[in-house]
């Protein structure tokens, strides 16, 4: 199922550094900023339901705690009035919503098919070795968390990867020697 | 020289702007459009044969018809922008390099379906994109394009390929897991929010301008007698020069081939699937097939997303098919028995058979299992499976043999 697999949090949780578990760092106090709730009722406001705002609130808290930790859910579900469980519903739906804490870079490398031909399975075992790493899991460090991803829409580029926000293109292992050097 | 409609900003550095997209003659259709009637837009697009571009390749025309004419509430336009066919990457340009074309479809879509709303789902991963075309939206804004009759709302998906099939894309754009839900209703008469909905994908739309500013007869004259135009093709895998290319809808596949460069790695065409991941794949000898969307059907796959991945001699089929079934059965919703479970099952198969472990009925399993569930389900996913289950396998079915312990 699409929660299920690479992308999946959950799989992350073995290697995810101790100390960062959301619900005992004061530092991630689950509340967002009166400007931040300002910005969450003018979502609401853009859909016909305010439900309508979910995903990209849930984007909104992920950026802000780091990652969707259950108390984040209940604390989102308060400002829709729905129930945490449906909440809890939509996040493990989606693959982009981390119910861990992940590494402060994460490298999503396609394994489908196109990038598949250009060699992906190269780029992955060579991250493999790297980092010391199976895709799934952050480095002990918390540097890095290495996902194998479905097809990124970039395949006159493959084999490519997502590194955070960016679309790195055209990998080698030079380049993603050069990539994971830039990571800190 | 074949005519470029699509891509005819590209090569402008700027592109992204509304200063260069006016400087190109943007927004002069919308404002011829706006002084037409909304049956009449439709009806030109009706006549250019403009079919969508997303996948299922429904008339354009026909599909905003068929909003109710007795319907007193809001209507909407949702902007399909989930890209996520394997092996496509078209629409990511258009959102780049075009996103006013997209915007200037939209606000004439709208007035043909008297709209004033309208949402751009765009998949989670598109963060590029998603800034470039927030960009445009707000410039639209300022110049007072959006805003007077007409809202754009850009919503992030966050990460779901089910998505990218209408019902599931409101779902979701309705704050739900992304569930495609059972037809009839159709968006039309009940879609975002309960209310009637017109779901066109990003390049579909991006078409809509010049069939406004040039005509309906230019754009079906482009194509053929069933579908009007050019279309991007995003061409991938084993070619020399991949990329995205707009042909004519009558360009055949060898011809966009050479238009790649030709075949690499061994330089020897093995096979090439024509429309994205889901697309049944053709051998090297099936390759003189336009590619419109009934003449991939005549051949017995689909143009889909004009996804075009190429693979030379060198290429393991039943490896391919393993990473296409890995994929199916990750992004399976998990809503339909059928699918859910068979995905899951035939990728073990699929699998355990590439790695010479393959049991002797495997191969007839998988055919049994994959066109026993074709078609009992909610939304067309699980045939979009089948499509390459069964091709792979029916067309280079010693390849896989061979790979099978006492087979």
């Amino acid at each position: 199922m699409s929660h299920g697999q690479s992308r999946d949090a959950s799989r992350i949780s073995d290697r995810t550094p101790a100390g960062q578990a959301g619900l005992s760092d004061p530092a991630t106090t689950i509340a967002f900023s009166e400007a931040q709730l300002g910005e969450v009722r003018r979502l609401q406001s853009l859909y016909p339901d305010a439900r309508g705002a979910l995903l990209p609130v849930l984007h909104m808290a992920q950026e802000t705690f780091g990652y969707i930790s259950l108390e984040a859910e209940e604390y989102v579900a308060s400002l829709f009035e729905l129930s945490p469980a449906h909440v809890h519903e939509v996040v493990t739906f989606y693959t982009l919503y981390f119910r861990e804490r992940p590494g402060r870079h994460v490298v999503a490398v396609c394994h489908n098919l196109s990038c598949h031909l250009a060699g992906a399975p190269g780029i992955i075992a060579h991250m493999k070795r790297k980092l010391g790493i199976d895709p799934g899991e952050t480095t002990e460090d918390g540097r890095v968390t290495f996902l194998t991803v479905e097809c990124l829409c970039a395949c006159e580029a493959a084999p490519m990867a997502q590194v955070d926000d960016r679309y790195e293109l055209n990998l080698t292992p030079e380049k993603i020697d050069r990539l994971l050097e830039g990571l800190r | 020289m074949a005519e470029i409609v699509l891509m005819r900003n590209f090569a402008n550095a700027d592109s992204h702007t509304l200063g260069a997209y006016r400087g190109g003659g943007g927004y002069a259709a919308w404002d011829k459009a706006r002084q037409m009637e909304p049956a009449a837009i439709t009806e030109e697009v009706k006549k250019a044969n403009l079919r969508g571009l997303g996948g299922a390749g429904f008339p354009t025309g026909a599909k905003w018809s068929f909003i109710p004419k007795t319907h007193t509430g809001p209507v909407y336009l949702v902007v399909n922008a989930d890209e996520g066919e394997p092996g496509t990457f078209k629409d990511r340009y258009l959102l780049e390099r075009d996103p006013h074309a997209l915007i200037e479809g939209m606000l004439i879509a709208a007035r043909a379906i008297r709209c004033t709303k309208g949402f751009v789902y765009i998949r989670g991963e598109y963060v590029q994109p998603w800034r470039r075309f927030s960009a445009a939206v707000q410039e639209a804004y300022d110049a007072g394009l959006l805003g007077q009759g007409f809202d754009v709302v850009v919503h992030r998906g966050a990460g779901a390929y089910i998505c990218g099939e209408e019902t599931g894309l409101l779902s979701s754009l309705e704050g739900k897991k992304g569930w495609p839900k059972i037809k009839p209703p159709f968006p039309a008469i009940k879609g975002a929010f309960g209310q009637p909905t017109i779901v066109n994908n990003v390049e579909t739309l991006c078409c809509v301008p010049p069939i406004i500013a040039r005509g309906a007869e230019w754009f079906a004259g482009l194509g053929t007698k069933t579908q009007g135009g050019t279309r991007m093709y995003s061409v991938s895998g084993r070619v020399k020069k991949p990329a995205v290319y707009e042909a004519p809808v009558s360009v055949t596949l060898r011809q966009l081939i050479e238009m790649a460069g030709g075949v690499s790695g061994t330089g020897r065409l093995k096979a090439v699937v024509p429309g994205g991941g889901s697309a049944a794949i053709l051998t090297a000898h099936e390759i003189d097939v336009t590619m419109d969307v009934d003449g991939l059907k005549a051949a017995g796959t689909m143009i889909g997303s004009a996804g075009v991945i190429v693979m030379d001699e060198s290429v393991s089929i039943p490896e391919a098919l393993m990473v296409l079934a890995r994929f199916y059965a990750h992004e399976s919703c998990g809503q339909c028995t059928p699918c859910r479970e068979s995905t899951g099952w035939i990728y073990k198969m699929v699998h355990r058979i590439v790695e010479r472990r393959g049991h002797k009925d495997d191969l007839d399993t998988i055919l049994d299992v994959a066109k026993r569930g074709a078609g009992t389900t909610i939304c067309a996913f699980y045939d979009g499976a089948v499509g390459p289950y069964v091709s792979y396998i029916e067309k280079f079915r010693s390849e896989f043999e061979a790979l099978i312990p006492h087979a």
